[in-house]
């Protein structure tokens, strides 16, 4: 059995995390939660749709799934005559260019990628360091053009580092200076926002896993229909 | 039998008038009510009508996702996400289609091994062979083709990777590359070309296929899992003693069938549609961009193993060639098989150990495609590509010293789960009685229990039992 055992070891992907050099982090995250997800949009609204739009997501789907008042939409997006059209952001592509070097991508596409976790690990990995434009670099995405926008909430982070050689590494990140949350109270905000984000990527989701478990019923009870008819035909034949 | 005389005569007249001016009651005996199937097919014998359902599952939904599609370089995207997003049940449609694509491929590959496990490619079914590998081809090309449509990362830069391999060919691989997208790069041009093809070409050339594959099976008859000819035992008035009629026989079995392997699709439609990164890859949730490469390209996971074996070869156009290869030697099988025995019931324990060793190399050339090349990886790559070779390659010196067992006379029925011999069901037995002795399946054996005695007592779902 000992070379299948190590075929096996050989094989096992150890890619994934070799590659990033992090661990992801799993939120504890449920589109279904609503009142989570209304926290997540109040959070990015306030924080994110200056410069992330969500162009596919519609503001009347936002209300009807969320089931949002005309009055709490309004609350929202104080911009809005109308609830008409998608969550596009007042940025230029154009300015986002000469200000950070790349436009701000959009979100409704950008996360289903990504992932929930990666988000997550993303949004509570930045850390002070003074030789880029902001102040800030990540650990998940190395010299990324965007700011902590949550600072102020998370307070700032430095990087604990071990020198190996010539190489540095980061160990883990620490907290110097707190922020108006705690890091309990900050994680569940960056959950929340998360979770809005996945709802955002995949509005549908809501609306499938409602409808699922009626249409596996009845496959089942139709295959047990169908499979006494089989047998009942077939009683003749040996 | 029927209970209405004013129906039953119309009906029957109204069948007397077409039978009169088209072969109806012809073609339906022919092809259902007085073909005759052999009694003993398996589950194995289940992947071909599955395969029929899943290509109607394809027109259908594809043809209402055409109707919002955009095929436009600038549209494709958003339309696509329109279609999951504003389109009532666009999101179902496009769920269905997608799984509906991997499934094909898993029903198709399970359809292949059952041929290649009983012998059904030989002779005298070497065209339904052949025609079934032509369906093979003219899915893989379809599947190319539509991958490219949702515009996102990997549908670019795959068809930018599998394009710019006809590149390698000398003399004419840069025009002829040029050629097939219509552009130096993938563009809008290349994209309205795949479109046309994906939605009306090669669908045309799939349903004509299915055609004559199926018109040569029920020419010739099906095999079954003993490799016996049913057609040389008949009775006095001409039908195999050992067949059955397709209908009702079949297809009530396969309706059942069916219901199950639709609840398996929706289950994945429902609650894993992208089915871990697999059906659906997460990549290409991103709009294609020319100017970015992605840092690893993969396939989806049907061509992987194709994909494998063109990483094996270090030369481009030999790796090329090693592909296409790969897949036109499947051709070759009623040829390279030396064989007389037709199922594995009765073959050879080479052949035994040479087709197991296939499949394991199938699924690792499979695995191996859909991570980033790594030395080890390569390693496996061109092992498992020679283990491939090699199975079709010698395969006429190896069928040849088969020491085969002695074939019945007659069809053999399955035995009940009990009476079968063998580690492999041995193992399947303690995990049945493993599962029997845990405290859930007790619990719901219990309900079960509850479920029947109501069912026993009801006059009408007392039917049922």
């Amino acid at each position: 059995m000992k070379p299948i055992l190590y075929l096996v070891l050989l094989l096992t992907p150890l890619w994934a995390a070799a590659e990033l050099g992090v661990t992801l982090e799993q939120p504890d995250i449920d589109v279904a939660d609503t009142p989570s997800v209304r926290r997540g949009l109040e959070l990015y609204v306030d924080r994110c749709l200056g410069c992330h739009s969500l162009k596919h997501l519609r503001y009347r789907r936002l209300q009807r799934d969320l089931r949002l008042s005309d009055e709490e939409i309004k609350a929202l997006f104080p911009h809005l005559e109308r609830i008409v059209g998608t969550m596009t952001t007042a940025m230029d592509p154009q300015d986002a260019e000469r200000w950070f070097g790349v436009p701000a991508p959009d979100l409704s596409e950008r996360i289903r990628a990504l992932g929930a976790d990666w988000l997550y690990t993303y949004l509570r990995s930045f850390y002070k360091d003074e030789t880029r434009p902001f102040g800030v670099n990540n650990r998940v995405f190395p010299d990324v053009a965007m700011p902590h926008v949550l600072w102020d909430l998370q307070g700032e982070q430095e990087a604990v580092t071990v020198t190996v050689g010539d190489t540095t590494v980061i160990q883990k990140l620490e907290l110097v200076e707190p922020g108006k949350l705690s890091p309990p109270e900050y994680d569940k905000a960056v959950a929340d926002l998360v979770n809005f984000l996945a709802y955002a990527a995949e509005p549908a989701q809501l609306e499938r896993r409602r409808i699922g478990p009626y249409v596996l019923l009845f496959l089942f009870l139709l295959a047990f229909v169908t499979y006494r008819l089989k047998k009942a035909y077939w009683k003749d034949v040996h | 039998m029927s209970e209405c005389k004013h129906c039953e005569t119309w009906g029957a007249r109204l069948i007397a008038w077409i039978d009169a001016r088209f072969p109806l009651l012809k073609v339906w005996n022919e092809h259902l009510a007085k073909y005759y199937a052999p009694k003993n097919f398996n589950f194995w014998y289940f992947f071909g009508s599955f395969a029929l359902l899943v290509l109607v599952n394809q027109i259908a939904t594809g043809i209402w996702l055409t109707m919002n599609y955009k095929p436009d370089a600038r549209l494709a995207f958003d339309s696509v996400e329109a279609i999951m997003r504003d389109f009532n049940w666009g999101w179902l449609i496009r769920y269905m289609h997608s799984t509906g694509a991997s499934m094909f491929f898993i029903v198709i590959y399970l359809h292949m091994f059952r041929g290649m496990m009983y012998g059904s490619y030989k002779k005298p079914r070497e065209l339904v062979w052949l025609l079934g590998m032509s369906l093979y081809v003219a899915l893989m090309a379809e599947a190319f083709m539509g991958y490219l449509l949702p515009w996102g990362q990997m549908s670019y830069w795959g068809a930018n990777v599998i394009v710019s391999l006809f590149s390698a060919i000398p003399v004419v691989g840069d025009s002829l590359a040029t050629w097939i997208r219509g552009d130096f790069l993938i563009s809008d041009v290349t994209l309205n070309r795949f479109f046309s093809f994906h939605v009306i070409a090669v669908p045309l050339v799939i349903v004509f296929l299915v055609f004559l594959h199926i018109v040569a099976l029920h020419k010739v008859g099906s095999n079954n899992p003993d490799g016996i000819e049913i057609k040389e035992k008949k009775d006095e008035n001409g039908v195999p003693l050992d067949g059955i009629p397709f209908h009702p026989y079949y297809t009530v079995k396969d309706l059942f069938g069916a219901t199950v392997f639709l609840a398996v699709c929706a289950w994945i439609v429902f609650y894993a549609p992208e089915f871990g990164g697999y059906f659906l890859e997460r990549p290409n949730f991103v709009p294609a961009d020319p100017l970015k490469t992605p840092e690893h390209i993969a396939p989806v996971w049907y061509f992987t193993p194709y994909y494998s074996i063109l990483r094996a070869i270090p030369s481009k156009f030999g790796g090329m060639l090693a592909m296409f290869l790969a897949i036109f030697i499947l051709f070759l099988l009623p040829w390279l098989d030396r064989c007389p025995v037709k199922s594995i019931r009765y073959r050879g324990n080479i052949y035994r150990i040479a087709l197991a060793l296939f499949v394991i190399s199938f699924l690792a050339l499979g695995y191996l495609g859909t991570i980033p090349p790594t030395p080890t990886a390569a390693f496996f790559g061109v092992l498992f590509t020679f283990i491939y070779f090699g199975f079709f390659l010698l395969m006429p010196i190896y069928t040849r010293l088969e020491v085969t067992r002695p074939v019945p006379e007659r069809l053999t029925m399955p035995k009940p789960l009990l009476e079968r011999e063998g580690w492999f069901w041995n193992l399947v037995r303690q995990a049945v009685s493993c599962v029997r002795k845990a405290p859930w399946y007790r619990q719901l054996d219990a309900q079960w229990q509850k479920i029947r005695t109501f069912m026993e007592n009801n006059k009408y779902l007392r039917h049922f039992l």
